[in-house]
């Protein structure tokens, strides 16, 4: 993140406490810059979505600050909330309603002027233009996911929230929706989704925060969280099983495992080792390899041992 | 930031979302055109039947209460009577229904105040029953002389009457949170208290002990009054109907404030 422009979002010692005393967010500090895709990581019940709804004025924090767009959440609520659109994670719609009212109603309560050419593109980039006299209660899960897509776009929020935008969606749905993301990026719109789909982080996400009982415990570029926490590893299947590393290999820092069977190089950041030199070397020592395999870790291998790591 | 924005500040330049009070309206109204039989029909049809029962059948063999015929007696009591379970029903419904479903989560999140919420929900509350009230009134002069002494009282009482009891049907929507709950206030304390505050009689028919008793059902005040507007005639002077209706608006009033500076049931 460019440290020299201003933060679309800023979150300082955002907490909150329920009245049960269950605490879902412990001091959360974040910055989200204008233009970024922002995935939030987590398992459930890690405090995903009390973060979402205390910045979208859901949920209301028990101690910390939050700006979108300079303003304050709370102070300047109506500037805030204007500038935010938020999908949330249960498909919560009305059901008489048609599409064509629904979103347009969500466009005056967001404070803004009927613009019905404005609503109506929208519906032709989400895929709803024939049924935007349809009751929404006549429509299938995946088709109520865009309407709540066009209700949060309806007064053209500079801020996205997408809550778990892709749980039980088909993949069709999956793929406009990731489309959609980048699109809005191009516009300048900032976005922030959680998911517990890892795939969908790596995918899209400049950068991932991951979340873990209630606390932040990494924001990190995506590119840079892939290269230091993955690991790639050089898997040399072997012919005959051997009972130890031979030390002529132990330059090469290779462990033995699966009975002996094979011999695992971890590579160590982004030093690599001359692999050429080690096939050679064990050739001249009659070590036989039957296959050789690399393995890079994915953002979700990173993930589950960072959730891991601090259980 | 540590600098200030340029921006800052421009939340109070948008004083008032009048956009967001009349999306919220309309779509409270729509919700009783697209059931305008129940709303307004079946209320029409059920008056004419108080009309053949209490008015022809019964009323008939009635003496006029202070120089009014039994069937046009009944009329101010029988708007009332409306006003107050539709405004509550409409009000209470209207919010928790939202609550209920879920989708309560995009009003909560647009830039709109509590006091534009409570504008929105109970005025259309109170629009749909004053609606109901007028449609009402209008049935009932097909079958009886109904005249309207003061004017300027009768909308006064019926306006202070269908905001109350909406903002009442607010308050109870908030507080539900079961369908129970909902129907739990009306059924067994307004309405009981309605049928026995005058809404069919006036209360100097009771035996002394019974209107003395009366004279604790608030709701007496309030029927008694807007009867007044109708005929001259009241149960209890109108200097104090007027007072309890007002006294009960603002106690609504006061209720609602509480309820939003506490957040109360909306968010947690």
């Amino acid at each position: 993140m460019n440290p020299d422009i201003a933060p679309v979002i800023r979150i300082r010692g955002l907490t909150k406490r329920y009245a049960s005393g269950a605490v879902a967010l412990k001091p959360v500090d974040l910055d989200i810059a204008k233009g970024e895709i922002f995935a939030l990581l987590g398992p459930n019940g890690a405090g995903k979505s009390t973060l979402i709804n205390i910045i979208c004025g859901i949920v209301t924090p028990s101690s910390g600050s939050v700006t979108a767009d300079g303003h304050d959440i709370q102070r300047e609520y109506r500037a805030a909330r204007a500038k935010i659109g938020l999908v949330p994670q249960e498909l919560t719609t009305d059901s008489f309603e048609t599409v064509w009212a629904t979103v347009n109603f969500s466009r005056g309560l967001f404070g803004k002027p009927a613009n019905p050419d404005y609503v109506a593109r929208l519906l032709r980039d989400l895929s709803l233009s024939d049924k935007r006299n349809a009751r929404i209660m006549s429509l299938s899960g995946g088709m109520k996911r865009r309407v709540m897509i066009a209700k949060a776009l309806s007064h053209e929020p500079e801020i996205l929230f997408l809550d778990e935008p892709t749980a039980g969606v088909d993949v069709e749905l999956r793929r406009d929706m990731w489309n959609l993301v980048r699109s809005l990026r191009e516009r300048g719109v900032t976005v922030i989704l959680t998911t517990h789909y890892i795939e969908e982080a790596e995918e899209m996400a400049d950068r991932v925060g991951v979340i873990n009982k209630g606390e932040l415990i990494l924001v990190e570029e995506k590119r840079t969280l892939m290269k230091t926490l993955g690991k790639r590893q050089l898997v040399l299947h072997l012919a005959s099983p051997l009972s130890a590393v031979p030390p002529e290999l132990g330059p090469w820092r290779l462990e033995l495992s699966a009975g002996g069977h094979e011999l695992v190089h971890t590579v160590d950041g982004d030093r690599s080792i001359d692999v050429a030199a080690l096939l050679e070397r064990m050739s001249s020592l009659s070590i036989g390899i039957r296959d050789l395999q690399t393995h890079q870790s994915s953002l979700e291998e990173i993930f589950v041992s960072l959730v891991s790591r601090h259980a | 930031m540590s600098f200030p924005s340029p921006r800052a500040g421009s939340g109070k330049r948008l004083d008032f979302n009048h956009h967001g009070v009349w999306a919220i309206y309309r779509f409270e109204i729509a919700r009783a055109l697209r059931t305008l039989v129940q709303t307004l029909v079946t209320p029409a049809i059920t008056t004419s039947l108080y009309f053949v029962v209490f008015g022809a059948a019964i009323g008939s063999r009635l003496d006029s209460l202070g120089g009014v015929g039994y069937g046009a007696f009944i009329v101010p009591g029988l708007m009332m009577l409306a006003i107050f379970s539709e405004s509550m029903s409409n009000a209470s419904f209207g919010i928790f229904f939202p609550k209920f479903t879920g989708t309560i989560y995009e009003v909560l999140s647009a830039p709109i105040s509590y006091v534009e919420i409570v504008i929105a929900y109970v005025g259309a509350a109170a629009t749909k029953s004053i609606v109901l009230g007028l449609t009402i009134l209008a049935t009932a002069s097909l079958f009886v002389p109904v005249h309207i002494l003061h004017p300027g009282w009768m909308i006064a009482f019926l306006l202070v009457n269908a905001v109350t009891f909406s903002l009442f049907g607010f308050i109870l929507g908030l507080w539900a949170t079961g369908w129970e709950q909902l129907q739990l206030i009306p059924m067994l304390v307004v309405t009981p208290l309605t049928f026995l505050g005058g809404a069919f009689y006036s209360i100097s028919m009771l035996p002394p002990a019974w209107q003395t008793v009366s004279l604790f059902n608030p709701i007496v005040y309030l029927i008694s009054g807007f009867r007044w507007s109708f005929y001259g005639t009241a149960d209890v002077r109108v200097g104090l109907s007027l007072a309890f209706t007002l006294g009960f608006f603002a106690a609504c009033l006061g209720v609602v404030a509480l309820i939003f500076k506490t957040g109360y049931r909306l968010k947690n």
